[in-house]
């Protein structure tokens, strides 16, 4: 792969990628010179900017499946479905944030931040190497920090970005560490490298330096040990930027932790028991934080949490099901649809959170309470809604590879999990109504909707999605 | 024509759920569109007659439809009959219908609970004639979450809470089964949900440990839903606060889902362990009688009495279905009348305590309460009332001629012949049965008539006809039940292998 020809075909490999960054710099020229009342436009650029690079990824997906630029990204299906459900968030999302910023003078550059930020999801999502991983950990987190705290004068934003930054940095540099750990042993920085140059009988350099990566990868996903920042950022964080750096890194975390666990040799490092120890404690955490919880945006960030606990379970069975790799796409994609849909509500009802002022939401506004509850039974995984397939899924592959008690704490979970979610759907439905309830807009209602139509659709009509991700290879090398 | 019966009624809520209100406000409006509503219940009750007409009896699965849903994985859409579920669907449209036309408070959302009954309906037959695991399961949820709604909206009391208590229960018991269903799939070869496909090929018939770990998956999850005591403590809150339609769908149709699924899922796909286990199943199932019974005796709330009698009748369920599940070859006769007796016992407790949960609520219409110690005399001032709940609770307890009565000489007689010592010991809960119903009659309807209740209004024409046609189905069975027997033998026979 040298000389003209082969550069040409490597920059199509990334043509979504390279839209994002074009795209990025186009809106940022518009901030700069757009006057105040035509900043809102800047959304609709990076709205064309993002629906270009979907077309484009969308266009990929016949092509064959292989690792481009010298062994260090990969064009299989898995990194491009990722990009698929990376980008169809950032639509949803940016819809949320034309109503919210409104009324923000300057607020134009904020979109280039958020394609920024998906584009270091997508980069997670593909690395195939460890200088790419660091590089996409970077460009996604530090995105995500300066969104976080987007509304300048909120100290609750200001608040959740410290809290944001200072477990981002711990997590980044124990990853540096991990990563020169293996780097040392293995004599390479590719994931095929790894696989074939870390010793296979194992020894505590591997062990620390495993441990070290899974713990920045567990920030990222919002996993224990590095959960603290996803309650705080889903409550002070601007309401669109919590529903995005709650979803959308995810994917790109969860893609890059299932390639890197492939890459370790099977026996030595155990992987397997440490994610379903993991798994275990981060479904259990955000649950149990959830119980009393009497913010709802602060809830939602401990039900993302435990979310990503049951997502784990396909982590473990990587390698060793047929299904893993199926159960983790969907689980994402189930989790991300029902997520933006929570957050939507949220934001559509002008940031509202404190539980009581949920009470008779359903006679006042039925569609939007009909959506939350879609949301939160998918969470709960409630046929037929995509989030009760992912969990069909889940548990499948759990008791497929030996790890039905792992299925079984995850049942558990969900039973406790009923419990808060009712929390907010009961009075929302059985009390009766207060005050008027104000809304913020046509953009953020149709996002939240077409999120929970998501939820919906993707349930029902989830063959060509399940036949799709089967056929989607995971590759290292 | 399957299809259309699970899927009208779901359409039909839909389609009513996005309706203006204006139309349904005031009592003209909520009467019409009670009146609609009941009018598309109807279309799912003839649709399974016209079924039940032609039914071949052929003892396998009949008028299947099906389609290819997720087949990646093995899910596909299926449906269909046979001897024991058609009985059970058609129960079901039944007590829908009746419940649906049911008069009960609104609360001012009058589309939203005829939506959701509608919505329920579709759900309940679907579950009933699901030839498909995955799909049996999707029902099996969905009407667990329309419940909920039902219980928590339109209940009274501590309507929330026991709504809760039903969800976070019977959640409880669904998540097992589904562990259980994927433990199952995940040995069948190929992979498959397909229920006559399991059923052929057996994939656990083995036994081992695995094998056990699933049964016991599949059995918590059943005899939650039935409810089998230990698991039975949800049922009393939820009935008692549920409003009397939902009671009467709650006892009449969702308990079959777990005495249903018990047959067609568990001693059909793994009659090997649970023939292993029948002894101990029977044990629980007497138990059940005996306890059910007892607290049902020390009740003092109309409601929570008719609750413990399900307990006590589901128990008479199980234990005809741990005779017939018991692999003793030479009794496949007393076997194959244990499961047609267990199979028609489903059906009459529909009706029987369908019936008598809505009769309760007319009585809570009334007179604002469910304790029995309140009312009395009533036979003076409401006839019909009282004749058609004296019926039965004469049917509930027994009597010969009336359902009940079938049902239970069959679960009987089976028992007899294979646990003759648990048949000895069931037979006390038909005793305290008797007494408590008996006694239940003699507190409402007997003695002094309380000064308040000089106009306690009898029940209404709507009311009457809709509890009418219950009892006739009631009294029908009783007299001339073969056509039922029939068709309930069809399946039994083959099923126990009786030659």
């Amino acid at each position: 792969m040298t000389g003209q020809a082969g550069m040409a075909s490597m920059v199509v490999d990334v043509l979504p990628e390279l839209v994002l960054v074009a795209g990025g710099v186009l809106v940022l020229l518009y901030a700069l010179i757009a006057p105040q009342r035509a900043q809102p436009g800047a959304a609709v650029l990076a709205l064309g900017v993002t629906l270009v690079a979907l077309a484009v990824s969308i266009g990929m997906l016949g092509g064959s499946e292989s690792l481009t630029f010298f062994a260090t990204y990969a064009r299989d299906r898995s990194a491009i479905w990722a990009k698929l459900i990376v980008l169809a968030a950032t639509v949803a999302v940016i819809g949320l944030s034309v109503p919210w910023f409104r009324r923000d003078p300057r607020h134009g550059e904020y979109y280039t931040l958020l394609l920024y930020s998906a584009l270091g999801a997508i980069l997670l999502a593909g690395a195939t190497d460890l200088k790419e991983f660091i590089v996409a950990m970077l460009l996604s987190s530090a995105t995500g920090f300066v969104l976080s705290a987007y509304h300048r004068r909120s100290s609750p934003a200001a608040e959740a970005a410290i809290k944001y930054y200072l477990i981002g940095a711990l997590a980044n540099s124990a990853l540096l560490f991990g990563v020169a750990l293996l780097f040392g042993l293995a004599g390479s920085t590719t994931l095929g490298g790894l696989s074939s140059g870390l010793p296979a009988q194992g020894g505590p350099a591997l062990v620390v330096g495993v441990a070290l990566v899974i713990v920045g990868l567990a920030f990222k996903i919002g996993a224990v040990p590095a959960h603290a920042w996803v309650p705080d950022v889903a409550q002070g964080a601007p309401a669109p930027v919590a529903a995005f750096v709650t979803t959308v890194p995810k994917i790109g975390g969860f893609l890059f932790l299932a390639r890197f666990v492939l890459a370790l040799p099977p026996d030595a490092a155990g992987w397997q028991p440490l994610i379903a120890v993991l798994a275990t404690a981060t479904m259990t955490l955000g649950n149990l934080a959830c119980l009393w919880q009497d913010d709802v945006r602060r809830l939602l960030g401990w039900s993302a949490v435990s979310q990503t606990g049951y997502g784990l379970m396909a982590i473990v069975a990587l390698g060793a099901s047929d299904l893993a790799v199926p159960a983790l796409l969907f689980f994402l994609l189930a989790y991300v649809a029902g997520n933006l849909a929570a957050f939507g509500v949220v934001v559509e009802l002008r940031g509202r959170t404190a539980l009581s002022d949920y009470s008779g939401l359903a006679r006042k506004r039925p569609a939007l309470t009909g959506a939350l509850a879609i949301s939160f039974l998918s969470f709960i995984g409630v046929p037929p809604l995509a989030g009760f397939f992912a969990k069909v899924l889940l548990f499948a592959v759990a008791i497929q590879v030996g790890y039905a008690w792992l299925a079984i704490v995850a049942a558990v979970n969900t039973v406790i999990s009923i419990f808060y979610y009712v929390r907010v759907l009961a009075p929302s439905y059985f009390d009766e109504a207060s005050a008027p309830v104000a809304v913020l807009g046509r953009w953020a209602a149709w996002s939240t909707f077409a999120s929970a139509a998501a939820v919906i659709v993707t349930g029902i009509v989830a063959e060509p999605f399940v036949r799709a991700f089967t056929e989607s290879g995971l590759l290292i090398r | 024509m399957l299809s259309a019966a699970i899927f009208i009624p779901i359409v039909a809520s839909v389609v009513l759920a996005l309706l203006p209100r204006r139309g349904a406000s005031g009592p003209a409006g909520e009467r019409r569109l009670q009146l609609i509503a009941t009018a598309i219940a109807a279309i799912p009750l003839l649709l399974i007659a016209v079924a039940w007409l032609r039914f071949g009896s052929t003892g396998r699965f009949e008028q299947v439809e099906a389609l290819d849903w997720i087949p990646t994985l093995g899910i596909g859409y299926r449906v269909g009959v046979d001897g024991l579920s058609l009985p059970l669907a058609a129960m079901t449209a039944l007590v829908f219908v009746v419940s649906i036309a049911f008069p009960v408070d609104l609360k001012g959302r009058p589309i939203a609970y005829f939506a959701l009954m509608l919505f329920l309906e579709g759900v309940s037959i679907g579950l009933f004639l699901a030839l498909d695991l995955f799909l049996f399961f999707v029902f099996w949820d969905v009407s667990l979450v329309a419940m909920y709604f039902l219980i928590g909206a339109w209940g009274h009391g501590d309507a929330q809470r026991s709504a809760l208590k039903f969800f976070l229960y019977t959640f409880a018991g669904s998540l097992p089964l589904l562990l259980a269903i994927l433990g199952l799939y995940l040995v069948t070869e190929p992979r498959t949900f397909d229920m006559a496909q399991i059923i052929r090929q057996q994939p656990l018939a083995g036994g081992g440990l695995y094998a056990v770990l699933v049964f016991a998956g599949f059995f918590i999850g059943f005899a939650i839903k039935t409810p089998l005591v230990p698991f039975h403590t949800w049922l009393p809150p939820a009935h008692v606060d549920a409003p009397g339609p939902a009671s009467a769908i709650l006892a009449g149709v969702l308990l079959k889902m777990g005495t249903y699924g018990f047959v067609r899922i568990l001693m059909a796909m793994m009659p090997d362990t649970w023939a292993q286990f029948a002894l101990p199943i029977g044990i629980l199932a007497v138990i059940s009688i005996v306890y059910g019974a007892l607290v049902a005796l020390a009740q003092t709330n109309l409601k929570r009495l008719i609750a413990y009698t399900s307990v006590n009748h589901m128990g008479y369920v199980i234990l005809g279905l741990a005779v017939a599940g018991t692999a003793i070859t030479g009794q496949e006769a007393a076997r194959a009348i244990a499961l047609t007796g267990a199979t028609v016992e489903m059906v009459a407790h529909g009706l029987i305590t369908g019936g008598l949960f809505l009769t309760s609520g007319a009585m809570l219409a009334r007179g604002g309460t469910y304790e029995m110690d309140q009312y009395g005399g009533l036979l003076t001032r409401a006839r019909s009332l009282t004749g058609i709940t004296a019926v039965l609770a004469f049917a509930s307890l027994g009597l010969p001629g009336l359902a009940g009565f079938v049902a239970e000489v069959q679960v009987f007689v089976g028992t007899l012949a294979i646990y003759p010592g648990l048949a000895a010991i069931a037979l006390f809960g038909i005793i305290i049965t008797a007494a408590l119903f008996l006694r239940m009659l003699q507190k409402l309807f007997l003695g002094a008539l309380p000064e308040r209740w000089k106009r306690f209004p009898d029940l209404s024409r709507v009311e009457a006809a809709a509890l009418g046609v219950l009892v006739f189905f009631v009294i029908l069975i009783g007299v001339a039940p073969a056509w039922l027997l029939n068709v309930v033998d069809s399946f039994a026979g083959p099923f126990v292998g009786r030659p």
